[in-house]
């Protein structure tokens, strides 16, 4: 898939490499021209993604080619072992989880998954949790909990699924038992925003010690989809809402909603996986070293004091 | 007009969106005479005696603050915390208006400052704080405020040792606050998290309507979880889950009686009952 602004960026790219191949094929000489095409493209690149807008953004963390979360998985760790259900109704493809090691430490991880193809994302359900994905979670939690492994969330949902059933085994007390027992877990928790962080949705395993956002991700109460059609009784306002929201890692940076910015490749985290998933492995290892620093009472206390300490209001 | 618009409705729904007139919003009656919903019409004294509820369809009336405070405080007397808080607007969040005026202008339209207030005083002579939101205010959306005076409420019952009730009434978390009122459901959880720790009762009512990031936070969060008769609860809002499945919605899906069934509330308990079985259950925790 290649988004709007992703195109002229394509084109270069496939011009360059007709251009190599017609160097190597005809046995010529055009590495000058090369160069300065291979300049042009990193200008241009430069260009696109400094100025990208909140929306582009929005589209490049919903891009098909993007590293979703079993993709960092079984990149960052040599050994994983994949744990299923919530021992209670069925086990939920939307949310996977498991024992894996980072460079000989182990952790456990936990996120929201997205299918790759059309067969994939019904089973994933399009990275959309039922009550037992949030129950399963919360399962895994307590394990890591109670072997005092530490814990990484890997977001990434367009929301929790609004359907019948979901409602029918609680999807909001599922979200809100999560909020309110991470804030108590003993064990470090690092959360990463890897692709869309929709509302409870996404804030149902995001509670945590440290948690960052890919640069090209969103993290709001709301899609500015639905936002637009809420506030502005249309579809078609998603570009206003995307600037209303303030959805992106640097506005919630700058609003001291989370703890960092883990940069992206240029281009995008499904330019370069293996350096995408460099950079998360660095970050999880750089802030473990950190919060393991403190006791199990600090990083709580400290947790529940960063969160609370969220809300702009006056008072005479 | 209201009628017109309803027979309109059953042939054709021209627009989308929500369409609810400004008189439909309105949390409290304040003309001489009240029509429920079933079109039973009763004098707004007689409802006012009758802990607003319609003697005879049993309908219960959408209330405010000002109206539980003086169901459930002992002689309406409590002294309210945290009076002069108001929204700020980190984001400058403009969408029809700016966000700083709707909130003044809901200010003076509806003479609340924001969706929740708090206030300390007897029930059935113990000692309670309660946190009630408003409808009126912006739909009860949860913003900072909501979220500010609830952490607030829960350090007080903490201090003080006394069972913390949470009136919710809401539309879920307040778009204009973007980030910062999804982060309200993580703060009033954390607050909730310590009061459970320290083993204080904290019973969570729930009335018509609450929704959205309310239910998946702490309206779902009490020892013990009750509501009023007939009350929507959900997470999801039913035109959202209507346009997901594609389907309409089974007679009674996401009210109280069918979220008790479910398994989520431990009883569903009539207004007009409402202070003395929280009497009771307070002094079954006590005694």
């Amino acid at each position: 898939m290649v988004l709007e602004f992703e195109k002229p960026i394509a084109d270069l790219e496939h011009k360059l490499r007709e251009m190599k191949e017609l160097a190597k094929g005809k046995n010529i000489d055009l590495s000058s021209d090369i160069e300065s095409l291979e300049d042009k493209l990193k200008t241009l690149k430069k260009e696109t993604f400094q100025n990208l807008t909140r929306w582009q953004r929005v589209q490049l963390s919903r891009h098909s080619d993007r590293p979703y979360a079993l993709d960092y998985i079984y990149e960052i760790t040599k050994d994983f072992i994949e744990l299923h259900g919530d021992r209670n109704v069925k086990d939920d493809k939307a949310m996977v989880g498991g024992l894996g090691d980072i460079d000989g430490k182990t952790v456990m991880f936990i996120g929201q998954q997205k299918g790759r193809n059309t067969k994939q994302r019904q089973e994933r359900n399009f990275g959309m949790a039922n009550p037992e994905g949030y129950r399963k979670a919360l399962r895994l939690m307590k394990i890591a909990e109670k072997f005092n492994k530490p814990i990484i969330t890997l977001i990434d949902t367009p929301g929790a699924f609004p359907g019948l059933e979901a409602e029918e085994r609680g999807q909001g007390e599922a979200i809100a038992l999560n909020l309110r027992e991470m804030f108590k877990l003993k064990v470090p928790v690092i959360c990463i925003i890897i692709g869309e962080g929709a509302s409870g949705g996404a804030l149902g395993i995001a509670i945590g010690d440290k948690v960052f956002m890919l640069e090209n991700t969103w993290y709001s109460v709301i899609s500015p989809e639905s936002c637009s059609s809420i506030l502005w009784r249309s579809w078609d306002y998603k570009e206003q809402a995307a600037e209303a929201l303030k959805l992106t890692a640097s506005d919630m940076l700058n609003h001291k909603l989370i703890d960092g910015i883990i940069e992206e490749p240029l281009g995008g985290a499904h330019k370069d996986m293996k350096t995408m998933a460099n950079l998360v492995k660095s970050t999880i290892k750089s802030s473990l070293e950190e919060l393991e620093g403190l006791s199990s009472q600090e990083r709580i206390q400290k947790r529940i004091e960063k969160f609370c300490a969220m809300g702009v209001f006056t008072e005479p | 007009m209201g009628l017109n618009l309803t027979y309109m409705a059953w042939f054709k729904r021209k627009d989308a969106g929500i369409k609810t007139s400004t008189e439909e919003k309105k949390d409290t009656p304040d003309g001489l005479w009240y029509k429920t919903p079933k079109g039973n019409i009763i004098h707004t004294r007689e409802l006012k005696n009758n802990s607003y509820v319609c003697p005879d369809d049993e309908y219960h009336v959408k209330i405010g603050s000002k109206e539980y405070f003086e169901i459930l405080f002992d002689d309406n007397k409590f002294t309210e915390l945290d009076t002069d808080m108001i929204s700020g607007d980190p984001l400058r969040f403009v969408d029809s208006k700016p966000y700083t005026q709707r909130i003044q202008e809901t200010i003076s339209k509806s003479n609340l400052k924001d969706a929740a207030r708090t206030g300390i005083g007897k029930l059935n002579g113990m000692e309670v704080i309660i946190t009630c939101m408003d409808f009126s205010f912006i739909g009860g959306s949860m913003g900072s405020v909501v979220g500010e005076k609830i952490s607030r409420a829960i350090d007080h019952a903490l201090e003080h040792k006394i069972p913390f009730l949470m009136i919710s009434k809401s539309g879920g978390a307040r778009m204009m606050e973007a980030g910062f009122s999804l982060m309200q459901m993580a703060k009033t959880s954390a607050k909730l998290a310590l009061l459970d720790e320290a083993k204080i009762p904290y019973i969570s009512l729930l009335t018509d309507p609450t929704t959205g990031g309310v239910t998946a936070s702490y309206a779902m969060l009490g020892d013990f979880n009750i509501a009023e008769p007939g009350a929507l609860i959900g997470f999801a809002g039913p035109r959202v889950i209507r346009e997901t499945i594609g389907k309409d919605l089974p007679k009674g899906f996401q009210s109280s009686e069918f979220v008790l069934e479910h398994g989520f509330l431990d009883f569903i308990i009539d207004r007009r009952q409402l202070k003395n079985r929280l009497g009771t259950l307070l002094n079954l925790l006590k005694n």
